[in-house]
């Protein structure tokens, strides 16, 4: 097998691209320059995965590069290792990521572990996709943000892109990583939003937030699916001429503070918005943190928006109360300004 | 069940080893006997950490490792010393491991053993990827895998062994059945007989084998190697064995069990049964054996001299190696860490 090719970089070509087709052109450019990369789960060969993300994938790379395996998610994360442990780079995909809990044990005991335990002799270059997140009516256990696990556990980065453009450089980047990355796409962007993507290879840097917006008022912090969101609330408060800053935390682990703490000392007040269980969730690594770094540059207390505490709701009518949307955060915004 | 000794070690039928095989063989699994006897003096001396000892199934181990070939990968639980021991790791490595010091876990290029795996039946899955990623890259490689009676019943065995035969994986799946699951017997384990009888659940050999019976076991595994080596994929060998000592040093097994069931294994010991049918061969003698004790008690002593001369673990190394790169927290950490000590 030929090792990884000289990157080539991107060209000025641009395609108008949903999310799904930007994470589809990544992977292709990843499998086209690179034959180690390997892509493999339920239902990414022939069907090309139930959101279609591999689509014309294993028909392009061959059924020994793009391929199903049986339905068994530790399975899949045992397989993935010990492909990674050969000298492959693996990109698994996990149906939906409230499916990832059967393969927890290999996640917690091996994927995060393996390069310590062994002192830097193995190393685990792999990725794992999982669609996140709400807003689609998708039946139970589809609509879970286990984001917060996995970023408790050391040793793995979680990178969750906010739109195409990032989705298919923060892929390509995390495919290049030596370490192993969980990368969850947030099922209600996947075609509800089209922007122009650059064709061939270009890569984002793992473990860099980025300010979406720039204000002076408030800080806004979200990632994934709150992105838009809180993009939203900016919006309405600029006509009441408040200008809110909204930051994309993109990589949750390792965590950029340096980006979040400047914004915080110039906005002094902050907001969180993130679609997991508000106690315990990984927004509350972001608060601790703000109160460690920047208890002094806090003007208000911070404020969290996130989802109730109860399991994500299967009862689909009322699904909008559970994930935060722009009439809870802009109440939130409201809270820190009168503080 | 394949059986080539009996329990007296009186060959019961034609074998296809070599003289130089068989001796080196027995080399094997005395050495194997001698560092897992010599090990839990050392932790009775505070020399080395919580063990777990193999005593009675070094057949079942070094049988498994002698049928690989250097490229072979073996994959082991925490009980696979000897197995580890026979396919090329040292006994200062194993000796650093089992003192958890950070210099017993990075085995050495060229040595195709990873790290003894705690959580139980973990390693089947990855051992299945390592074993595919040789049929994706054309290269002949056999990957042995271990796992005990109690580990058969986790779902990683059933989705390693659904894998394996999906993907026509080049990986031998070895079943130390030993009777014990620290301290729950096979028949509260599965009401099924035999564990082999499972591979044809996954389309694959099953083979049931006298694990305290070396010629048996490497014969086996032999076969198994070469089936995985000429690509008609994965096999499943339940070596029927005994767990004669305590699940790990730290272990009191007189509160599930009694000596006499161990007892009667005693008698199946396979270092004994060899040790009569290589005398009977003419192929060992007491001034053999007195000449390879001696040669292992210096690689003992000089192995300990090696791990004793490791350099004291410093407490910044807990936050190395986690990330190719350090993350600004691991950074602060070991920073922290310095100043701390």
């Amino acid at each position: 097998m030929s090792s990884l090719k000289e990157v080539t970089l991107g060209t000025n070509d641009t395609a108008s691209l949903t999310m799904v087709q930007a994470i589809n052109d990544a992977l292709d450019t990843a499998l086209t320059q690179d034959e180690r990369v390997l892509l493999f789960g339920e239902d990414v060969g022939a069907m090309g995965g139930v959101f279609r993300v591999s689509d014309g994938l294993q028909g392009k790379h061959g059924a020994s590069r793009v391929f199903d395996t049986p339905l068994a998610e530790a399975g899949i994360m045992g397989f993935a290792i010990g492909l990674a442990l050969a000298g492959l780079r693996p990109v698994a995909e996990i149906q939906f990521a409230g499916f990832l809990y059967p393969a927890l044990d290999q996640i917690l005991s091996h994927v995060g572990r393996y390069r310590h335990r062994t002192r830097g002799r193995y190393t685990l270059p792999l990725v794992v996709r999982a669609p996140y997140g709400g807003g689609v009516h998708t039946p139970e256990q589809h609509a879970d943000s286990p984001e917060g696990i996995l970023a408790q556990v050391p040793g793995i980065k979680v990178v969750i892109p906010s739109n195409p453009d990032r989705a298919k450089g923060l892929l390509l980047a995390a495919i290049n990583d030596p370490d192993p990355v969980f990368f969850f796409e947030a099922i209600k962007l996947y075609r509800s939003v089209k922007m122009p993507v650059q064709s061939g290879d270009y890569r984002y840097e793992l473990g860099k937030a980025r300010v979406v917006r720039a204000g002076d008022a408030a800080t806004l912090i979200a990632y994934g699916g709150m992105v838009e969101v809180c993009e939203k609330v900016a919006t309405v408060a600029a006509k009441d001429g408040v200008a809110l800053e909204v930051i994309d935390v993109e990589t949750l682990s390792p965590l950029d503070m340096d980006t979040i703490l400047a914004s915080v000392e110039k906005t002094g007040r902050v907001v969180i918005v993130y679609e997991a269980r508000q106690a315990g969730g990984f927004g509350a690594e972001i608060a601790a943190r703000i109160a460690d770094e920047g208890l002094l540059y806090l003007l208000a207390p911070v404020v969290r928006v996130a989802g109730w505490d109860a399991p994500y709701p299967p009862f689909s009518s009322v699904e909008h109360f559970y994930r935060p949307d722009a009439r809870r955060v802009l109440a939130a915004v409201r809270k820190v300004l009168t503080f | 069940m394949i059986q080539f000794l009996s329990d007296d070690g009186v060959l019961l039928k034609a074998h296809g080893f070599s003289e130089d095989a068989l001796v080196s063989g027995y080399e094997a699994l005395v050495r194997a006997r001698f560092f897992d006897e010599r090990a839990v003096v050392l932790h009775r001396q505070g020399r080395l950490g919580v063990y777990p000892p193999y005593f009675g199934q070094e057949a079942s181990q070094v049988g498994m490792a002698l049928a690989l070939a250097q490229q072979d990968w073996l994959v082991p639980s925490y009980r696979e010393t000897a197995a580890a021991l026979t396919h090329g790791l040292s006994m200062a490595q194993i000796i650093l491991y089992w003192r958890s010091h950070p210099a017993g876990w990075r085995f050495p290029e060229g040595v195709n053993v990873l790290p003894f795996y705690i959580p139980i039946a973990t390693q089947l899955p990855q051992a299945v990827g390592i074993a595919h990623a040789g049929s994706l890259q054309g290269v002949k490689r056999v990957v042995a895998t271990f796992v005990g009676d109690g580990g058969s019943s986790e779902g990683d065995f059933h989705e390693a062994l659904n894998f394996a035969s999906v993907f026509c994986a080049p990986v031998v799946f070895m079943v130390q059945n030993n009777g014990w699951a620290i301290s729950v017997p096979t028949s509260a384990q599965m009401k099924h007989q035999r564990i082999a009888d499972r591979a044809s659940g996954y389309g694959m050999p099953g083979v049931l084998v006298d694990g305290n019976d070396l010629l048996a076991v490497w014969h086996v595994a032999n076969e198994a190697a070469e089936r995985a080596r000429a690509g008609d994929g994965p096999t499943l060998i339940e070596a029927l064995t005994y767990r004669v000592a305590p699940h790990t040093t730290s272990d009191d097994p007189s509160r599930y069990r009694t000596d006499e069931a161990s007892d009667a294994w005693v008698k199946k010991d396979p270092v004994t049964r060899m040790r009569a049918f290589m005398q009977h061969e003419g192929l060992w003698d007491d001034s053999k054996e007195q000449a390879l004790q001696q040669n292992l008690k210096a690689e003992l002593d000089a192995a300990l001299k090696d791990a004793d001369a490791a350099a004291d673990v410093m407490p910044w190394e807990i936050v190395e190696h986690v990330f190719e790169q350090m993350s600004p927290e691991q950074q602060r950490a070991w920073e922290a860490l310095h100043e701390q000590s």
